[in-house]
């Protein structure tokens, strides 16, 4: 399951993608809207992301195929929100399942890092005094 | 011969177009592309180093030319998460 799009992410959905009767393990990560960015302390109004949406899903398939190849067997859904996202609400969600945990940890934590790192997903921070920036992801 | 530009995020407000289409001569590299979409936009032009060229959908680098009804999408860096 690959999404992107301006719809709520709908965990349980992901969850229900990933589940097998062989599996022993469901891995989430949810990534969520913060109320100040890194090194600045500007309260945040909201978030809006933008996507340049074919090569992102090509992104995220390419991501699927690589956790598959290194930690399979395992199912796998990535998805991100584009257009406004408010505060505390998830913009991104990668859910692993697989018949064992550990499996399941590392292809999430490869899935989102890899994510953040390539995919061409751009965020843009609104802050209360109506000032906006575009912030750049940092390694992690 | 003619491509279609796509440009995000901070390039897209400062270019002022989402999606254009430019004209450009035979044999032009992406550098030239770059050159001649941000000559009105010195702010842009700065952002050359952090920015990143894709293709028909493939990462490349600037000196890659370009073919007639390309897609070429300016890419700066990303953010998602």
């Amino acid at each position: 399951m690959i999404a992107i799009g301006p719809e709520p992410i709908d965990l349980a959905a992901l969850i229900a993608a990933v589940s097998r009767p062989a599996h022993g393990a469901i891995c989430s990560f949810l990534g969520t809207t913060r109320e100040t960015s890194p090194g600045d302390d500007r309260p945040v109004e909201a978030l809006d992301y933008e996507a340049y949406v074919e090569l992102a899903r090509a992104d995220f398939e390419a991501i699927a195929a690589e956790a598959r190849a290194r930690w399979g067997p395992l199912e796998i859904a990535i998805c991100h929100r584009t257009g406004r996202v408010a505060l505390g609400e998830a913009s991104v969600a990668v859910a692993v399942g697989s018949p064992h945990r550990g499996a399941a940890f590392d292809a999430c934590e490869f899935a989102i890092d890899t994510l953040k790192a390539k995919a061409p997903i751009w965020k843009r921070e609104t802050y209360r005094d109506g000032d906006t920036a575009w912030i750049a992801n940092t390694p992690p | 011969m003619a491509l279609r530009v796509l440009a995000f995020a901070r390039l897209r407000e400062l270019l002022g177009f989402g999606e254009r289409t430019l004209e450009v001569g035979p044999s032009a590299t992406l550098e030239d592309v770059w050159v001649s979409l941000t000559a009105g936009s010195p702010e842009a032009g700065r952002m050359r180093a952090s920015t990143r060229f894709a293709r028909n959908g493939v990462m490349v680098d600037g000196t890659t030319r370009v073919s007639d009804g390309d897609e070429i999408a300016l890419l700066p860096p990303v953010g998602g998460g």
